[in-house]
């Protein structure tokens, strides 16, 4: 009986430890805004953040984007041929890009290089004490280490992905122009007058969702690192696969909040 | 002037602290000796509140630490103390200079940033490192330089109660003894109350005024060091000689 139970002890139990961990992440959600919106500011560290997260990202989210969007302008002519729909490329290159490929491989690149340099960084920090002595020179590590990194990809990471979109739809008229045949004017027209004001927003409403999810993850496994090497590896691991999945699942929700009928 | 009165503190299932009293004087500088996971470094974390009793009193000028609450208030509480952390504990994004002058840059005690580096390379010329430091980083200094600038990081903003964490473990005997003369003359120059934990009595003795053993989560032993080693406590000779044989169980 008791090997029986077994299976179901199991599920109880990480039952439990999941909601646990939503109940710790919602009250490290919840101090983040508080001590966003309270001073004292450090304006000199959202600076550097601003740096690291944003201007920095740029070589990866362009490179990324530009080959998704080759990528995508091949894939939808060679698989729009099959009907006669080959004229489409542009426009689905232009929703695909700016609505979903845009934000999502900008986030989960961010994911990538930002939230897991921010929590092996802070749980570094942890394991040498330098967040004790943070406290003891009467700066609050949340003030002083989590406001600005999610502050900083709050604001840049819209702006990434502005960026993103932008190359990802230049990937698809290279390859559109180049390589398919298509009319350099005529496609970059009909992009233009296909996106609507909604899928830039969508857009970047997405970009500032995930951008505050991977910093904040970061931020929070960073903080809650166990001990030694193990503790801040095992920090690194947990903060880049809980971002990257509560980011897919963001998008879902976001998708259909945004473009639901 | 520091007060611990029926301190214990549990992590889980274990008990590090189980009833610690203890009081050190102004001006006085107690050093706690015991052995490794005693609960030394935890009493001084009570104390600054970075940790949280659960059971027990402590009080400094006769406020109760527990009642230090807003933010405010915890900035100024905490102004009042400096502390050496074990490994140093430096802000490796920082050059050293600011991070000598961490305090002096923010929050109440900010200060134009040429005086604070003024007086972050007084402070390093005190603890024996030259002006050339100020604009290395962490990462490039040695053990022991690292322990002086966290040393004059300590002291750079004039703390009334200093805490040292194991100031001498990793230096080689001859950085030891200069760390130790460094901490004694800063801590009777400055007339501050200084808490050392440690288990090297060569430190005990070059800087103790007073002395506590810590064992089993108590306060085994306190008095002037002086007394220490006519002390007729078995823990305490034991500790004292490093011998083997004694009441302290030891896993072999």
């Amino acid at each position: 009986m008791a090997t029986l139970l077994h299976p179901l002890a199991l599920i109880g139990r990480n039952t439990l430890a999941l909601l646990a961990a939503i109940g710790r992440v919602a009250m490290f959600l919840g101090a983040t805004i508080s001590h966003m919106v309270r001073p004292p500011f450090y304006l000199k560290e959202l600076w550097q953040a601003i740096l690291n997260v944003g201007y920095f990202s740029l070589p990866v989210v362009g490179l990324t984007a530009i080959f998704t969007g080759g990528a995508l302008a091949l894939q939808i002519y060679s698989g729009g041929s099959r009907f006669n729909a080959e004229a489409v490329v542009p426009q689905i290159v232009a929703i695909g890009m700016v609505r979903e490929l845009g934000p999502v491989l900008v986030g989960l690149m961010i994911a990538a290089r930002v939230t897991s340099s921010v929590a092996a960084e802070i749980a570094t920090m942890k394991v040498t004490e330098q967040i004790d002595a943070l406290v003891t020179l009467s700066t609050h590590p949340m003030k002083y280490l989590t406001v600005p990194r999610v502050l900083a990809a709050l604001i840049t990471v819209p702006a990434l992905v502005a960026v993103g979109d932008v190359i990802g739809v230049m990937g698809g008229f290279l390859v559109a122009t180049e390589r398919l045949g298509f009319n350099p004017a005529a496609y970059l027209q009909n992009t233009w007058n296909f996106l609507e004001t909604l899928d830039i927003v969508s857009s970047l409403v997405k970009g500032a969702a995930f951008g505050f999810i991977a910093a904040l993850m970061g931020c929070y496994y960073g903080m809650n690192s166990g001990r030694g090497a193990q503790g801040v590896g095992r920090a690194t691991k947990l903060s880049v696969v809980a971002a990257a999945v509560l980011i897919l699942a963001a998008n879902f929700l976001l998708t259909q909040a945004f473009f639901s009928v | 002037m520091i007060e611990l009165r029926n301190v214990h503190k549990s992590f889980g299932p274990k008990d590090v602290l189980r009833g610690v009293d203890l009081s050190v004087g102004k001006g006085r500088s107690m050093v706690i000796i015991g052995g490794s996971g005693t609960g030394k470094s935890v009493t001084l974390k009570c104390i600054l509140g970075l940790v949280t009793p659960d059971q027990g009193s402590i009080t400094v000028d006769g406020a109760p630490v527990a009642s230090v609450r807003s933010a405010k208030a915890r900035e100024t509480f905490l102004a009042r103390f400096g502390m050496l952390f074990q490994g140093g504990a430096l802000f490796d994004s920082l050059p050293v200079w600011q991070n000598v002058a961490f305090r002096l840059l923010r929050g109440q005690l900010k200060r134009p940033k040429a005086e604070a580096r003024d007086i972050a390379i007084e402070k390093l010329r005190r603890v024996g490192l030259g002006a050339e430091t100020a604009d290395l980083f962490p990462a490039e200094l040695s053990g022991g330089m690292q322990k002086r600038v966290g040393l004059a990081r300590a002291i750079a903003a004039e703390p009334e109660i200093i805490f040292f964490d194991e100031p001498t473990t990793g230096l080689d005997p001859i950085m030891a003894g200069v760390i130790n003369e460094l901490i004694r003359e800063i801590v009777v120059e400055m007339g501050a109350t200084a808490v050392t934990i440690t288990h090297d009595m060569t430190s005990v003795r070059a800087i103790a005024d007073d002395v506590a053993m810590l064992h089993a989560g108590k306060i085994r032993w306190t008095g002037p060091v002086a007394e220490m080693d006519a002390a007729s406590d078995p823990y305490l000779t034991q500790f004292i000689t490093g011998s083997a044989e004694g009441p302290i169980e030891t896993l072999r």
